[in-house]
């Protein structure tokens, strides 16, 4: 093997190594991880959402052909909320914008990440898998307060 | 080695020849779709003014035709040219028209149910969503032709093996075979993902099918698949490129190092287009992920190879200093307009090769997964080096197996460069919007990106009307290149086709080391079906434990199941 090909190789992987160590130090040091297996849920077909702690909530999401359900969320500054997301019918996505969540709602499935609510504003979460005819109109959003005395959600099982 | 010719029947020629050609009119009804993509989404159109249909429909045949239908054949065909070629053997005639009737026989099907609205399921296919079963058997005949097609070039290998023992295999060949070994173990997965799930569920056999699994054996199969479109050109950038460029192969072991590893890492992988998936427990997603960073080192080496190689080549032709190498190559010279092909795409490649290592990124895939940033990655790999070898490959393939001049050489040069500019500009639009939260596979121009809408979001559409731009330029570059390719295609040609023989740059290698330990396949093969049944028994258990109930089939017309 030529030299300059044992260096590039060397560099190469070495490159990949420290690549795959930030993967490691965010999921170990900074708590950052992917959704992972859920089995100790009972599977949910219409959603709620209730308190859990002084900050903490606990929101079970429905997605269907074509809306989330909830469609709105109304939560003060500061909530963290524990999301759990399933769909009654075909795929969807929900992501939250400028959050870190990101789940695809499957039929068969719960989906599951904590998300903290920093900054009060809008952040919509808009479908981002391909559902159907009317896919590009399934969206919904988190609206975050200074001040809320309760909690709500719009768009619910009836 | 070096250049030598070869004389194939005519009925080979024939074969390669149409195998090229009607895969080209579709590939050009997809690229029209793909134009057509970008103005429904800044709400240019709402519905397709040629073909009719909506969003998805277009999507679908879209993805369908470019991705799966034309690399499918364009490989296929390749190695039906390469292979004789490399081993000096011709083939089985008869087998080869076989999986070439079969090939073509199933993409039409699938391609007219597509285009009559009756498999809007896009080129995924996610249950529950259900298309028309002909579309599923379409696809079926699809890959049973192509698994034909490369089971008929193993006795001529092994024959060849025979007769030359203790030669090492032709590189040409080694990187045939190992695309279709990645694709043979990559297609079984989906081939049990469409005979026992989907087909009999979209005939309505059985009522119920399980999403998470047919999802998770559709990734199984989907990760590799883009190591089987990659593949190919990587053929040609070890095999023709250097050639092209006036040097040689920088390191023949590389190349053979390269193949192997693909042979390896190709499949335990496909989870990484699950991190955001239920049902399987992220531990194994991360296994998933350290395989895909293995799988990114052949990629690098490829980068260093071919960049040395052309360093050489730039050097033999008078450059100076590190970087002169760079402004010696032929870029621009219309009679060499098959390397303006490959340079083009693996300067795109610099951007996917980055794009593809930050969507592996397990956490990070949080941010992009299945945002508008997914098309705008994917675009500059196989819509990019791909497609631009590919296209390369088909102009010169029909040159040689018609037996014609390349005509309108100029146009045919300067297509590539067209398209990239283009690729730039549409990607850019699409992986920008993405990281602002667009969604993929989205009409955004009817919602998003509609001002009268309650969704309309303003920020984006700086970045949407990027991608109409982009798009564009890039469909005309691709109909620079379909005239260029027609019009050979139906010029006369040089004289009585007895006479013709074919002709393909072979680069010789720089170094050249006897690399034993990399002359047989079988030792990788083992070693992958090791680590796919490591990978993904945990994954498959997962998935079985983790989820209740089944799916009725569903039209995306409506929320009410079909049955
Ligand atoms: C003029 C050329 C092209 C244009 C303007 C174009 C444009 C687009 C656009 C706008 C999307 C949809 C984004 C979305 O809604 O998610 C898309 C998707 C796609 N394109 Fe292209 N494209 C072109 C060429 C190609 C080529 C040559 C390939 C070859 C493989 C290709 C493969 C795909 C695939 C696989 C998808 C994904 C479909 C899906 O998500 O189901 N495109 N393209
Ligand atoms: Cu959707
Ligand atoms: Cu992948």
């Amino acid at each position: 093997m030529d030299n300059s090909e044992k260096l590039a190789l060397g560099l190469s992987g070495l490159l990949l190594v420290l690549f795959f160590g930030a993967i490691m130090y965010a999921a170990v040091a900074k708590d950052i991880d992917v959704p992972t297996c859920i089995t100790d849920m009972d599977p949910f077909v219409t959603d709620t959402l209730f308190q859990t702690g002084p900050d903490s909530y606990e929101l079970q999401m429905v997605a269907r052909m074509w809306a989330f359900q909830p469609s709105t969320v109304r939560l003060p500054v500061g909530s963290t909320v524990d999301l759990y997301v399933t769909s009654q019918d075909i795929i969807h996505g929900f992501k939250v914008e400028k959050h870190n969540v990101n789940l695809m709602a499957i039929p068969g499935a719960i989906n599951y990440m904590r998300v903290t609510f920093n900054e009060p504003g809008e952040y919509m979460y808009a479908c981002h898998e391909f559902c159907g005819a009317a896919h590009h109109t399934m969206a919904g959003r988190f609206i975050i307060e200074e001040r809320l005395d309760e909690p709500e959600v719009d768009g619910g099982a009836l | 080695m070096g250049d030598y010719s070869f004389r194939f029947t005519k009925s080979e020629k024939r074969l390669v020849a149409v195998l090229i050609i009607i895969p080209m009119v579709l590939l050009f009804i997809g690229v029209y779709g793909g134009l057509m993509q970008t103005l429904f989404r800044a709400g240019i159109i709402q519905s397709d003014p040629f073909v009719g249909g909506d969003y998805y429909k277009g999507l679908t045949f879209h993805g369908v035709l470019n991705a799966i239908v034309f690399t499918t054949f364009f490989a296929v065909a390749f190695g039906n040219a390469l292979i004789p070629y490399s081993l000096k053997k011709n083939l089985n005639v008869k087998v080869a028209w076989t999986s070439g009737i079969l090939m073509l026989v199933g993409s039409v099907m699938a391609a007219i149910v597509i285009l009559i609205g009756e498999a809007t399921v896009l080129y995924t296919f996610y249950p529950p969503l259900k298309a028309h079963p002909l579309f599923y058997i379409g696809l079926t005949l699809l890959v049973v032709g192509s698994w034909v097609a490369s089971g008929n070039w193993v006795p001529m290998y092994l024959q060849w093996r025979k007769e030359n023992e203790g030669k090492k295999t032709p590189l040409a060949v080694v990187g045939m075979f190992t695309t279709f070994i990645v694709w043979f173990i990559a297609t079984l997965a989906v081939a049990v993902e469409i005979l026992f799930m989907l087909l009999p569920w979209s005939l309505g056999w059985v009522d119920e099918i399980n999403v998470m699994l047919a999802r998770t054996l559709f990734w199984f199969f989907g990760h590799p698949l883009v190591y089987f479109w990659l593949l190919p050109a990587y053929v040609m950038y070890y095999v023709f490129m250097p050639k092209l460029a006036g040097g040689k192969l920088f390191s023949d072991m590389a190349g053979r190092l390269v193949f192997m590893m693909f042979i390896v890492f190709s499949v335990p992988v496909g989870t990484h287009h699950q991190y955001m998936d239920p049902a399987i427990s992220s531990q194994w997603k991360l296994l998933h992920g350290i395989f895909t960073f293995a799988v990114a080192l052949p990629s690098l080496i490829t980068a260093f190879t071919i960049a040395a190689s052309l360093e050489y080549a730039g050097k033999l032709r008078g450059a100076k200093g590190l970087f002169g190498w760079m402004w010696k190559l032929p870029y621009f010279k219309k009679e060499n307009w098959f390397f303006a092909y490959l340079i083009t795409g693996l300067i795109i490649f610099i951007f996917g090769g980055i794009g593809g290592i930050i969507n592996a990124s397990y956490q990070m895939n949080t941010v992009i997964h299945n945002t508008a940033w997914v098309p705008g990655h994917f675009h500059l790999t196989v819509a990019g080096p791909v497609m631009l070898a590919f296209l390369g490959g088909s102009l010169y393939l029909v040159g040689q197996f018609l037996n014609k001049t390349i005509r309108l050489k100029t146009w045919a040069m300067i297509a590539p460069y067209i398209y990239t500019i283009g690729l730039l500009i549409m990607s850019y639009g699409l992986k920008i919007g993405g990281l602002m939260g667009m969604p993929r596979r989205t009409n955004t121009g009817a919602s998003y990106a509609n001002p009268d809408s309650v969704l309309y979001q303003a920020d984006w559409m700086p970045y949407i009307d990027l991608t109409v731009i982009g798009g564009s330029i890039m469909f005309v570059g691709i109909v620079i290149y379909i005239i260029s390719f027609f019009t050979t295609v139906f010029s006369k040609s040089n004289g009585p086709e007895e006479d013709a023989v074919v002709t393909f740059p072979i680069s010789e290698p720089l170094h050249d080391e006897p690399s034993t330990w990399l002359r047989n396949f079988k030792p990788y093969i083992i070693i992958a079906i090791i680590l796919i049944v490591l990978s993904y028994t945990p994954v498959i258990y997962d998935v079985l434990q983790a989820t209740y109930g089944g799916s009725l089939p569903y039209s995306p017309d409506s929320p009410v199941p079909l049955r």
